[in-house]
């Protein structure tokens, strides 16, 4: 665990992959944070939402329901989904360090997020590990 | 883990209160809360059980100005105490980045003190980390309570069970009044951000000097 750098116009692309993929399909935001709980990029309305605390709860969550996996002998769940009244929350584990949390409206269907997500993902994590 | 965030010119670091339930993690949040302005702090995020003993872990973002151009941003964890909770603490240790101790002067809760210091020892190593390679800060909490004719570990006596070896700083506090609790944050931070710093100074010259043989 080393120190993360994101650069200016890192920023920009994945920002143009969260744009171009999920909130092109009406995702209202979508935040990639990492594991210790910051955010390292958000694209979409954040109005109201607490971003940071956000992260350190959804890294949190992530990081308790893998345990739980652990005592069912299963590696991880990858995937977190939690649905409420107006707004839904989907979790996808990006690579080992980062998480995806995406928030959409009922309006927008469960199976095309996932399917968008698992799209973008490797995308992602190729931006990510790249060296600058 | 810190972040560097060049786009909006921030650092971000991540600093955990650690120490036994009940001596004073959480006080320490909340007097940092509300003693700091609005403008330099985020909200105050705690997850507590029915009965004020923190659950799964307290948050509070603080803005610390900036340093060369660059905002500085805390954030302060606490950890559940209790001893059972191992597993929450281990994961609120995850990209820890400076630690604060916070050790109870009561005489009854010595044992407490060294096995949640032998606790966070083993956590750490789990994430390949060493407690004396980290920035740490120690913080012997609850010394009003000797004005109370309560039994209290003398100083030396918290030196010598918990930082013989580590010979970290360590402030004198009495968290419920604020006494010491700035003077603790003022130099974990001090002493996380050059951490951070210097961390990343070094994986650039790496870098560069590896650019260099290819």
């Amino acid at each position: 665990m080393g120190t993360m750098v994101v650069t200016a116009e890192k920023v920009k692309e994945l920002q143009k992959v969260l744009n171009a993929q999920l909130l092109a399909i009406g995702v209202s935001l979508a935040i990639l944070i990492d594991e210790a709980g910051n955010v390292i990029v958000a694209a979409g309305n954040e109005n109201g939402v607490d971003t940071t605390s956000l992260a350190a709860l959804a890294a949190a969550n992530f990081g308790a329901t893998a345990q739980i996996a652990k005592l069912l002998g299963e590696e991880d769940f990858s995937i977190l989904y939690h649905k409420g009244k107006r707004d839904n929350i989907h979790f996808t584990k990006i690579g080992m360090d980062f998480i995806l949390v995406t928030i959409f409206t009922d309006e927008i269907p469960l199976g095309l997020v996932r399917l968008r997500v698992n799209q973008v993902a490797q995308e992602l994590l190729n931006l990510l590990s790249e060296n600058d | 883990m810190a972040l560097i965030d060049l786009n909006k010119r921030e650092i971000h670091c991540k600093i955990v209160y650690y120490g036994p339930g009940r001596c004073g993690k959480t006080t320490n949040l909340f007097y940092i809360y509300n003693a700091v302005s609005e403008k330099y702090r985020g909200k105050l995020l705690t997850i507590e059980t029915r009965g004020e003993r923190t659950l799964f872990f307290d948050l509070l973002p603080i803005n610390l100005g900036k340093i060369h151009g660059l905002d500085i941003r805390i954030q302060l964890y606490t950890v559940p105490g209790q001893s059972h909770y191992r597993a929450t603490r281990k994961l609120v240790l995850k990209g820890v980045d400076g630690i604060v101790f916070v050790a109870d002067s009561l005489r009854k809760r010595r044992e407490k003190n060294i096995e949640s210091l032998i606790d966070l020892k083993n956590n750490l190593k789990e994430y390949g980390l060493k407690l004396e390679e980290l920035p740490l800060v120690f913080q012997y909490n609850k010394r009003d309570l000797i004005n109370a004719n309560i039994p209290l570990l003398t100083i030396e006596e918290l030196e010598n069970d918990l930082n013989k070896d580590l010979k970290a700083p360590y402030f004198e506090a009495a968290a419920l009044k604020g006494i010491g609790v700035f003077e603790t944050l003022k130099e974990i931070s001090k002493r996380t951000v050059k951490y951070v710093a210097r961390k990343y100074i070094f994986n650039q010259a790496h870098k560069r000097a590896q650019g260099g043989v290819l």
